[in-house]
């Protein structure tokens, strides 16, 4: 592996060199591999290697029950889990035909927010990073930590967090849960402001990120970009807005729109999500205010799992338990395909039944991995340093990627 | 009040922990102890790592770096990202098979004395993933030190792992490397 | 919010493609099979009429039914922004032959979902710049997502089927 140029009698420049980028990367965005063929410091062409994390989820699917493959959905995204088991449930619930009462639908869009709001938070603060700026990533990575806590009140687990069920929630929010979401959403937006001061009328970070990897609509859309980098190429498409789910459409919410799909775009679009994500859990927590407490799962006992206290002291739990678990109830032999809209984009779930426990074909429909497939060609004629910042403004996650 | 504030400045100062010395010899102006124990000392308190993250694990490593959790304080403040200059390979998360080569060049590269942590259940066993593509364990192609179990583990417990290595480091021998049963260790895995 | 109804969806293709068969509306999803010599035109066709617009291509991806006539099955989401209204397209063919036209001249957003679909199942496409493995092992000679591929690795040797419960 050449990594100085060797000159010639007849003209210096013609000589290319090779540069490996991964998949041990100096900054922790995942492992997957670039091999730039390079002119200088101008790259002019570039081949993406990815799998070196490929756990096979589509196969494991075939193989599990459907409540078992929510932990699987987990470790897809894994910054913003929840929208992904959500996401999964509610493409069950579709197949089943369940309805969800209202107050389900408010607490899961509580949850999913949440879940953007720490993904945005770790892309928007490891791309300071990149550019040099280690103290935003130091201040936000404070308030995941709140994130994390709620998680924990619900769930019992930080990261991978298997929150919720088919039919709705394995328990209702304590008291303790809606307190430090309200807690979380009076002390993080100061700090959210002083973050935005910090970067977005900075002139270095300017200077780095604007008009760097413009992308015109068009392209983007021909490449089936979605989320936040088709929004900061100035097309409005979000999930939620076009085909809601989870009661969306009972919400008051704005989706930012940049103008021309560069890094700096990018950024303030996913700020500016964050603002609106704030603005939903807001919206929710009124909400939830006004429907019944004790509502916490739709009532269908032929496929959402009883309490264990029912289980032990009452015969039609037993056998409902029994019959979920061993999948003696008759699922439906048909196809769905449900979108949710992930913190990188359209994340769907086709699904494919036959009547059985598990699914007969399942596919997931990554946003990263489709995002990503535009890095090498787009980092043509870069140079180096605003090719390392365009992918991190990509925010591919390597879990999602592989799959 | 000059001499309220030496007091508190006293009290402040004396309230700093400090490492305890090993067992030894002391004297005026000497302190004699033996070097495993000196060299151990010093070693433990400044373990750079290596952090070799591909998946969820690594993000909770991102937390345990952070200020809740902070990992700096254990003596591994630089993270080294070359493998040339690194004490601890910290694996965290799932290695597939396309990725063990990589994982095993990167451990050829460190230099000796070198310490390798697992973190989570994937890079210990395969940990969820029985699959046609993942390997199940890192220890089937490097010789690991310590586990950490976890799904991923919490910070605590990754903090915990990180303090049975410096124990680890503590008490090993300096002749330990080129001693016939760590060659016989290596040779196993077909390092030479 | 949809302004097209799925019946004019397919009155409007089957006017054009004879050999077009309705499958059904799962979850009000309209469902088409064709066959490959239709499949470019026919997505030609949804992507440029000025009237359907399905200008993004959300998936490309594949099935396997070991038991049917026609084993393997590539499978196409469409979405049209403007109309708000998906479309899933259909194409089986046999295992022994196994090429499809490429839809990278349509959407350069395919390359990689064809290449998922050659990893997984083997699915040729033709015309495609670079049909290469992409997830797995470059070296590997099988299609893992097929039905007959194990999902536990064969070959090894520290699994005692006592503790596994076989």
């Amino acid at each position: 592996m050449q990594n100085h140029p060797v000159f010639t009698d007849n003209d210096p420049q013609t000589e290319y060199s090779t540069l490996n980028l991964g998949p041990t990367h100096p900054a922790t965005h995942g492992v997957f591999q670039n091999v730039l063929t390079m002119d200088g410091e101008r790259i002019v062409n570039g081949v993406s290697t990815i799998g070196y994390i490929h756990r096979a989820f589509e196969k494991i699917a075939e193989h599990r029950p459907f409540y078992q493959i929510t932990p699987l959905t987990d470790r897809m995204n894994y910054c913003s889990s929840p929208i992904n088991n959500m996401g999964w449930h509610m493409t069950v619930e579709k197949m089943l035909g369940i309805q969800m009462p209202k107050r389900v639908d408010y607490m899961r869009v509580i949850i999913m927010e949440l879940a953007r709001i720490s993904d945005h938070i770790v892309c928007n603060s490891i791309l300071g990073v990149d550019t040099g700026a280690l103290t935003g990533f130091t201040y936000m990575m404070k308030y995941r930590e709140h994130i994390y806590e709620v998680f924990e009140e619900i769930c019992g687990s930080r990261l991978t967090t298997n929150i919720g069920r088919i039919g709705g929630f394995e328990r209702n929010f304590n008291h303790i849960a809606f307190e430090k979401i309200r807690s979380f959403l009076k002390i993080f937006p100061p700090n959210l402001k002083e973050f935005e001061a910090l970067f977005n009328r900075n002139r270095i970070f300017v200077d780095r990120t604007k008009d760097v990897a413009a992308v015109t609509a068009e392209t983007a859309l021909s490449y089936s970009w979605s989320g936040p980098l088709l929004r900061a190429a100035g097309v409005d498409y979000d999930v939620r807005a076009m085909e809601p789910y989870s009661s969306y459409e009972d919400f008051d919410f704005e989706i930012p729109v940049g103008t021309n799909g560069d890094v700096y775009n990018r950024f303030l679009v996913r700020n500016e999500e964050m603002w609106q994500s704030m603005r939903l859990i807001e919206q929710a927590l009124n909400k939830i205010e006004k429907e019944d407490p004790n509502i916490f799962h739709a009532d269908v006992p032929e496929f959402y799992l009883p309490p264990k206290e029912e289980v032990y002291n009452n015969m039609e739990a037993l056998i409902y338990h029994f019959k979920i678990v061993m999948g003696e109830v008759p699922t439906p032999h048909t196809e769905v395909y449900h979108a949710v809209e992930g913190a990188n984009g359209e994340l769907g779930f086709y699904l494919v039944n036959d009547g059985g426990r598990s699914p007969y074909r399942l596919h997931f429909r990554r946003p990263s991995f489709i995002n990503y497939q535009m890095y090498a060609p787009m980092s043509q004629g870069m140079l180096l340093s605003d090719a390392i910042i365009n992918m991190s403004s990509l925010n591919v996650i390597a879990g999602e990627l592989d799959a | 009040m000059l001499t309220d504030n030496f007091i508190l400045f006293v009290q402040i100062m004396s309230d700093i922990q400090i490492v305890e010395a090993p067992p030894g010899v002391e004297g005026s102006g000497f302190f004699a102890t033996s070097i495993d124990k000196a060299i151990g000392l010093a070693r433990s308190y400044s373990l750079w790592p290596l952090p070799f993250a591909t998946s969820c694990c690594g993000i909770e490593f991102m937390a345990t770096m952070a200020s809740t959790y902070d990992l700096a304080r254990f003596g591994a403040e630089r993270m080294s990202f070359s493998p040339r200059q690194a004490d601890l390979l910290m694996v965290m998360g799932t290695i597939s098979k396309k990725m063990g080569p990589v994982l095993r060049q990167v451990y050829l590269q460190m230099a000796e004395p070198r310490w390798v942590l697992a973190m989570g259940a994937c890079a210990s066993s395969g940990g969820i993933f029985d699959t046609y593509s993942v390997l199940q364990g890192i220890d089937e192609i490097i010789p690991v030190d310590v586990y950490v179990p976890g799904c991923p583990p919490r910070p605590e417990a990754v903090i915990d792992g990180f303090m049975q290595i410096q124990k680890l480091v503590q008490t090993e021998s300096v002749r330990r490397r080129s001693s016939p049963e760590y060659q016989k260790l290596l040779a196993s895995y077909g390092i030479q | 919010m949809t302004k097209i109804t799925n019946e004019e969806l397919l009155n409007s293709i089957t006017a054009k493609f004879a050999g077009v068969t309705s499958v059904g509306e799962p979850f009000g999803l309209l469902t088409i099979e064709t066959s490959r010599e239709e499949i470019i035109d026919l997505l030609t066709f949804l992507k440029t009429d000025a009237k359907l617009q399905f200008i993004f291509l959300t998936d490309i991806t594949a099935i396997h039914y070991p038991k049917q006539e026609k084993q393997i099955g590539v499978i196409y989401h469409l979405h049209s922004l403007v109309n708000n209204v998906r479309i899933r397209v259909k194409v089986f063919m046999d295992e022994n032959d196994l090429h499809i036209p490429s839809a990278t001249v349509l959407w350069d957003g395919a390359n990689w979902m064809e290449r998922e679909t050659y990893d997984f199942f083997g699915v040729l496409f033709d015309g495609h710049p670079d049909l290469r493995r992409i997830l797995n092992v470059d070296d590997m000679t099988v299609f893992p997502m097929r039905k007959e591929f194990p999902l536990e690795d064969p070959n090894r040797v520290d699994k005692r089927d006592y503790f596994f419960g076989r």
